[in-house]
């Protein structure tokens, strides 16, 4: 390590973040992958059909785990087409633009209480900064392809993902107001003690208003009015083909385990173990964030899609007020000597 | 202090790269034989017609401006948030009449049907 340090001098620092980004990258692109293969497996299971099962390594079948990598090399020899009255610049450059955010994010994210990239205090607001931006890419995707399908996919898409980051703002508001921190680290520290003192009990409306936004968020069934397929075919990747897609089709996945891993961490006790004399450890993060993947390719197979005008009044009429409502129930709580319940 | 962020501004041009490589390399490796009816818009077999970009429906503006001024409020919500253990009792009832302003604005826009879809 010291004969690196000594050989790299000054370009030490940037050499030895790159190999840890690298360290957080890899196993999370892996992770997207993988995804990918359970949600086809799980829904499989789910409607009695096998899913996956014969694409494996070196002649065995092995339940279909080589699929994921067939299917990148499948689409890596597909011709990027790039049509005809498109702006090219930004046609290429919107998958770009959906991913970088759903990356970026990882970069304040904590695995353990010591094992995080950039321990900033601010962690929570770059989070929320950052995945602000993820709507950008599919609103370019959507002018930039120059056709209908892909212009109102967008519109309706980036509608609802800004109505219901506004209830995800609310929600995370409470959060700040239990941790008394925006730093990641500290707002899981302040949920020790066991399954019964992690935030999700105190906030448990802003809980569930967390996790269903997450799932409007990210477009996913039953909020995927943006590419419903049965009206507007693929939404604002309608032109998209070859890479161009799959970078699309990694970023939506990309935030589905952000979102799963933030939940996890801000109202699930991240890390911390749920019954007190166990050791904390990644693990338990690692099984929080899978139940709730679970959970969102359980959402998929179970529940008919909402209509356009049913989102909306959801995201508006419902989450907002509730939020607002539980915020000031939380502040006013905390004036008063029962504060600690909501700690 | 600020070199905290170091790490942060090397992650977003990773994401980047991500972005970018893989684009670059499809197309490299992909086959690239453009012809005119391959590179129409998608229309679902009708032939493409008029410009696709078109006028639209104003709610989407609307909501684009409401979501400004709730983000705006979250935005002030966060420090007020995070210190409210320390402000106390004041700084509590202080955000209340601001979140009751807020509160009247909504209600009024509810009412004015900025919120229906049909």
């Amino acid at each position: 390590m010291e004969l690196f340090q000594d050989l790299l001098g000054p370009a030490w620092t940037p050499v030895w973040t790159l190999v840890k980004i690298v360290a957080i990258v890899l196993p999370l692109l892996t992770a997207v992958a993988y995804l990918t293969w359970a949600e086809r497996k799980v829904i499989g299971w789910m409607q009695v059909r096998m899913g996956p099962n014969r694409v494996g390594f070196f002649g065995f079948r092995l339940w279909g785990l080589g699929q994921p990598i067939a299917d990148a090399v499948k689409l890596l020899t597909k011709e990027i087409i790039i049509p005809s009255g498109a702006s090219r610049g930004l046609f290429l450059f919107a998958p770009v633009l959906a991913i970088a955010p759903a990356m970026a994010a990882w970069a304040v994210i904590p695995f353990t209480d010591r094992l995080v990239l950039a321990n900033i205090d601010a962690s929570l607001l770059y989070i929320l900064a950052i995945t602000s931006m993820g709507v950008y890419g599919v609103i370019v995707a959507g002018w930039a392809s120059n056709s209908k399908y892909a212009f109102l996919g967008s519109l309706r898409s980036a509608a609802q993902i800004v109505s219901y980051e506004i209830a995800m703002g609310f929600a995370l508001v409470g959060v700040l107001m239990s941790a008394q921190s925006l730093n990641l680290v500290e707002i899981v520290k302040g949920q020790e003690g066991g399954f019964w003192h992690w935030y999700w009990l105190p906030l448990f409306p802003l809980f569930l208003v967390y996790l269903i936004s997450g799932v409007a968020e990210t477009n996913r069934a039953p909020f995927d009015v943006a590419e419903g397929e049965s009206e507007i075919v693929a939404g604002f990747h309608v032109d998209y083909s070859g890479m161009a897609f799959a970078v699309f089709f990694l970023a939506e996945y990309a935030n589905m385990i952000l979102i799963s891993t933030l939940t996890s961490l801000m109202f699930l006790g991240g890390w911390l173990s749920p019954i007190p004399g166990l050791p904390d450890g990644f693990v338990w993060l690692a099984a929080k964030v899978s139940f709730i993947l679970l959970l969102f390719l359980w959402f998929r197979a179970t529940f008919p899609r909402y209509r356009y005008d049913q989102i909306m009044r959801l995201g508006w009429k419902v989450f907002i007020p509730v939020t607002l409502f539980w915020i000031l129930l939380v502040g006013l709580m905390m004036q008063t000597p029962y504060g600690h319940l909501f700690h | 202090m600020l070199e905290n962020y170091f790490p942060i501004l090397l992650f977003i041009l990773v994401g980047l790269a991500i972005g970018i490589g893989p684009m670059l390399l499809g197309w490299v490796l992909a086959p690239n034989r453009p012809d005119a009816e391959k590179l129409s818009p998608y229309e679902c077999g009708f032939e493409a017609f008029e410009d696709a970009r078109m006028k639209f429906d104003v709610r989407y503006y609307l909501v684009a401006i409401l979501f400004i001024l709730f983000d705006l409020e979250i935005a002030f919500l966060f420090p007020w948030a995070v210190v409210l253990e320390q402000i106390g009792a004041f700084g509590f009832w202080s955000m209340v009449v601001f979140l009751a302003i807020l509160v009247v604005g909504f209600v009024y826009e509810w009412m004015k049907g900025a919120l229906e879809w049909e």
